[in-house]
């Protein structure tokens, strides 16, 4: 077990950062996913940490020893950590033992320790008797396990997963996922899982590192990020949340402030310290937006109805700002049609803190 | 509506019929006549001639010999092809494009014309020591003139072989494969033995099977090295037997060319034992691995592939030319004897040589084209065929490249030695019988690229010249043809290379005023007379150099692995 830190890391192909300047800690024992966009970087991050690229510049730590900076790096083979990958890189011309059992073998250990061993890495992952077998005979599911004991047999210290569950199907990557969430919680290993899956993300882990166009985006336990996004593409990004235009007319007191959007004045949740201005975003989600015929609030046009079952996604443009879009859910029965007038109302939203426009 | 229907059925089937009918005259056909004289000689099927070539202990000593130097030189080529191919493929070294076309240079150059650059290197006479007074005094004998002199040859021949092949496996390795083992704790030469190389089985079988068909039937480097000390092997010995006999011999020598095609096809199916034993199929794609820092080691490693390739390519070409401008036998070259004779005479005065270099220019060119406008149809009925049978093809196309050149020389023969019924034609000791085996061995070389070439279109722009109206024979010509010529016509630069300076066929199948460039190359070194033949073989190479080059311009239109040299 070991913490990893990563102090402003950025890695250059050619003149295209793949990562840049991105520093993360994660502590002892800790379970970070990295979330974003495909082609933000996350696998050229996961790679710098194990080992398989050089830092253009920055450092990285696992434990107390320094594994990568710009004067050198640490072979991956001496770094122990374990690596899962997407598309498994199972070796076809051994055994799942042969498999599982190479690093033990690379270590010269007891023949009979490791044979011990393997067979105790095929029962941790429920793979009892499929030593014997090769991997093109395995389901996706049973390969994704050998390559998960093959990481968990030689006892790394930190492990990494690169978008594991990809290529599952949904029911398969439920199941998985109460595994390796068993797994973390048995052994207390430090992991760093990617995925561009958030549900995946949230339900897993302790704290998601978002990242966009190699940066880090943000750093936070899953509810915060979804509650409190530190910018607007983690807002937009995390649950498909609702970028306002707003201007802040208070400053901050008990967390909240006065802000209008859309002509209407309302109360939204807000970092410590904000002051007024204009050109302000808050993030509001679906489920901040109520329907509200008469009451307060501002009015605009349906757009489109998508029925769901059970109830419809509704798609509405604001008079006062026609090329805005809100969406937001409503259950059977639906009485909206695309073209109808209606008037909304938002109960809550988040101001988008000052000074991190992306 | 019916007459439309037969009229667009009908350009496909003429289109069918007419590569059926090449096809089969260029490649079942020959096998077959030659089957037939082994197992029904004069008509009646009998084991007279299997028995006899059973009986002559001559056979025995050439198999062996064979045997020998067959797995010899693929041993050879596949430790330096596989060595070389790991070293350019995952490491860091630098000048990897330079390296690659000096390596795979050799395969370029005819098998009988490495033989006489490196005699010329080694022997007594060799200009080369003489320059720093360290050759052997005249009358010692070459030491290439041996077993091992012929599997050394065949090593440096074959191994650019394997290394293309182990090279375009390599590239296919994905990096996780790799790079779990690390992760795993192994070290870069672990990774090597446990991972990669295992993992390279089947393209190193491959490359091993084709090395190992290829020395076995090999001519020039035997004929060369092998045939002033004695040692003869299959195909040495058949060209003796028929170069002494005639065709009286022919039905003898037909059955120790099956021999040599059942050796190599032995080889072939070693290789799809060897390669079935475990899974070595790879499922993901991926980057290939980051190359191996060899850091300081790396200085090194550069400096010992040059080193290779001078030895290899440079001082063999390099003593080549010294010889061809040596007045004589042994004399030693000096700024006052150096002269420019030999090549005069091979190329204006010497009758002989003259047509040979008009003949294989010719014949080369007529191959060339031939196999382009050929091979443009039968890839597009392999490529984009519905018929399943189609495939079969590919196959029996494949088949004259894959045998041994000395089995086709005989088929040939035999097909040929009556003149052709009906007709009465005679293509026997005529130019015209050599034609055929070069068309009937070389298409493949075309076919090869334009297939990989069909793969790369997509088919939906000949659908829509179809939509609009164009029928089969107008959307080849308009359509398809300009879209894969780039690909058949880098074949066709290919076979022009490969006919060019050509030995193994011709030099059983020529005659007086058929001679080709290889033959005569042949001839003037049986003869004592190294100079001319280094003179003709600087020639050819010379133009091999040029024609690469203009090749090269092609190149940007071509799909990868086309060109061999290039990386
Ligand atoms: N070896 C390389 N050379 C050049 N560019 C690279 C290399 N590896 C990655 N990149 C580039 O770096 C960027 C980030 O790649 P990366 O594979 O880290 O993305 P990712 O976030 O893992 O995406 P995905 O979710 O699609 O797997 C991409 O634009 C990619 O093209
Ligand atoms: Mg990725």
């Amino acid at each position: 077990m070991a913490r990893l830190s990563l102090d402003h890391v950025t890695k250059s192909f050619a003149d295209f950062d793949a990562v840049k300047d991105v520093s993360i800690d994660v502590a002892d024992g800790e379970f970070l996913a990295v979330l974003g966009p495909s082609g933000c970087g996350k696998t050229t991050l996961l790679r710098l940490v194990a080992g398989f690229e050089k830092v253009t510049s920055g450092e990285i730590r696992i434990g107390s020893d320094v594994v990568s900076n710009s004067g050198g790096s640490v072979a991956p083979e001496k770094r122990r950590v374990g690596i899962v990958f997407q598309n498994y890189a199972l070796w076809p011309h051994m055994t799942v033992a042969e498999n599982i059992g190479y690093s033990l073998k690379v270590a010269k250990l007891d023949k009979a320790v490791a044979r011990q061993k393997v067979e105790d890495a095929l029962a941790l992952v429920n793979l009892q008797g499929l030593g014997e077998r090769g991997p093109a005979n395995l389901s996706g599911g049973q390969r994704q396990r050998v390559a998960l004991a093959r990481c968990l047999v030689a006892a790394p210290s930190l492990v990494l997963f690169d978008e594991p569950l990809a290529n599952l199907d949904v029911h398969l990557r439920a199941s998985m996922e109460d595994e390796f969430s068993a797994f973390h919680k048995r052994t207390g290993t430090t992991i760093v899982y990617i995925t561009h899956d958030q549900a995946e993300a949230m339900a897993l882990a302790d704290r998601i590192a978002v990242m966009d166009h190699g940066r880090l985006a943000q750093l936070a336990t899953p509810r915060e990020l979804y509650h409190e996004p530190a910018n607007e593409m983690v807002a937009s990004f995390i649950s498909q949340g609702i970028l306002l235009p707003a201007d802040v007319l208070t400053g901050e007191e008990g967390g909240h402030c006065k802000v209008r959007v859309l002509g209407t004045e309302l109360v939204v949740r807000c970092r410590p310290g904000q002051r007024p201005r204009a050109g302000a975003k808050i993030c509001c989600r679906s489920a901040d937006l109520d329907v509200s015929p008469d009451g307060p609030g501002f009015d605009g046009i349906v757009k489109r109805v998508i029925y769901q079952g059970g109830g419809a996604r509704i798609e509405f443009a604001p008079a006062a700002g026609p090329d805005l879009t809100l969406h937001f859910e409503q259950p059977d029965p639906v009485v909206l049609d695309s073209g109808a007038q209606a008037r909304l109302r938002i109960k809550s939203g988040w101001l988008i803190p000052a000074g991190t426009a992306s | 509506m019916s007459t439309r229907i037969r009229e667009s059925r009908g350009q496909e089937m003429a289109l069918t019929a007419a590569v059926a009918v090449v096809i089969v005259l260029l490649s079942l056909l020959p096998m077959l006549r030659l089957v037939k004289e082994i197992v029904a000689p004069g008509g009646t099927v009998s084991d007279v001639a299997i028995k006899a070539g059973l009986a002559s202990p001559a056979t025995w000593i050439a198999t062996w010999h064979t045997l020998v130097v067959g797995i010899g030189g693929t041993l050879l080529a596949v430790l330096s092809g596989t060595l070389v191919a790991v070293l350019v493929s995952l490491t860091d070294i630098r000048g990897r494009g330079a390296l690659v076309l000096c390596y795979v240079m050799p395969l370029m150059i005819a098998p009988q014309v490495t033989a006489l650059a490196w005699l010329q290197l080694f022997g007594p006479a060799s200009p080369f020591l003489k320059l720093f007074g360290a050759a052997p005094p005249l009358g010692t004998k070459n030491p290439l003139y041996s077993t091992s002199g012929i599997i050394l040859l065949l090593g440096v021949q074959y191994g650019p072989l394997v290394f293309l092949l182990v090279r375009a496996g390599l590239r296919k390795l994905p990096r996780e494969l790799v790079e779990a083992a690390r992760a795993g704790g192994a070290g870069w030469f672990t990774v090597l033995v446990t991972i990669v190389l295992p993992l390279m089985t089947p393209s190193i079988m491959a490359a091993a099977a084709l090395a190992f068909v290829s020395c076995v039937g090999n001519f020039g480097i035997p004929a060369f090295l092998g045939i002033p000390a004695n040692y003869l092997v299959l195909p040495t010995l058949i060209y003796q037997k028929l170069a002494g006999g005639g065709p009286a011999v022919l039905g003898e020598t037909a059955f120790l060319s099956v021999l040599i095609g059942v050796i190599a096809m032995a080889g072939i199916l070693a290789q799809e034992v060897m390669s079935r034993r475990r899974d070595y199929r790879i499922s993901s794609t991926s980057l290939p691995a980051e190359p191996y820092e060899l850091g300081r080691w790396r200085a090194v490693v550069q400096a010992g592939m040059w080193l290779l390739i001078v030895l290899v390519l440079f001082l063999p070409l390099f003593g080549l030319v010294l010889t061809s401008l040596v007045p004589g036998y042994g004399i030693a070259l000096t700024a006052k004897t150096a002269t420019l004779d030999n090549y005069r005479f091979v190329l204006f005065e010497h009758d002989a040589a003259n047509r040979a270099f008009f003949n294989s220019f010719w014949l080369s060119i007529a191959a060339a084209f031939f196999a382009v406008v050929v091979a443009v149809p039968v890839g597009y009925l392999i490529a984009w065929g519905k018929q399943r049978w189609v495939r079969l093809l590919n196959l029996s196309v494949e088949l004259p490249y894959a045998l041994p050149g000395v089995v086709l020389a005989i088929a040939s023969l035999l097909l040929f030695l009556r003149p052709i019924p009906l007709t009465g034609i005679q293509l026997y000791n005529t130019v015209w019988i050599i034609l055929y085996a070069y068309l009937a061995r070389f298409l493949v070389l075309a076919l090869r690229p334009t297939i990989s070439g069909y793969h790369q279109i997509d088919r939906a722009l000949e659908e829509a010249a179809q939509v609009a109206g164009a029928g089969l024979f107008t959307r080849l010509r308009t359509i398809v043809f300009p879209l894969v010529a780039p690909a058949a016509i880098a074949g066709g630069l290919l076979i022009f290379m490969t006919a060019l300076s050509e030995l193994t066929v011709s030099a059983l199948l020529w005659s007086s005023g058929s001679e080709t460039i290889g033959v005569v190359m042949f001839s003037f070194e049986q003869g004592g007379d190294s100079n001319y033949a280094a003179a003709m073989s600087v020639i050819t190479v010379a133009v091999t150099f040029v024609l690469m080059l203009v090749t090269n311009l092609l190149a940007p239109y071509l799909p990868s692995g086309v060109l061999p040299w290039r990386d």
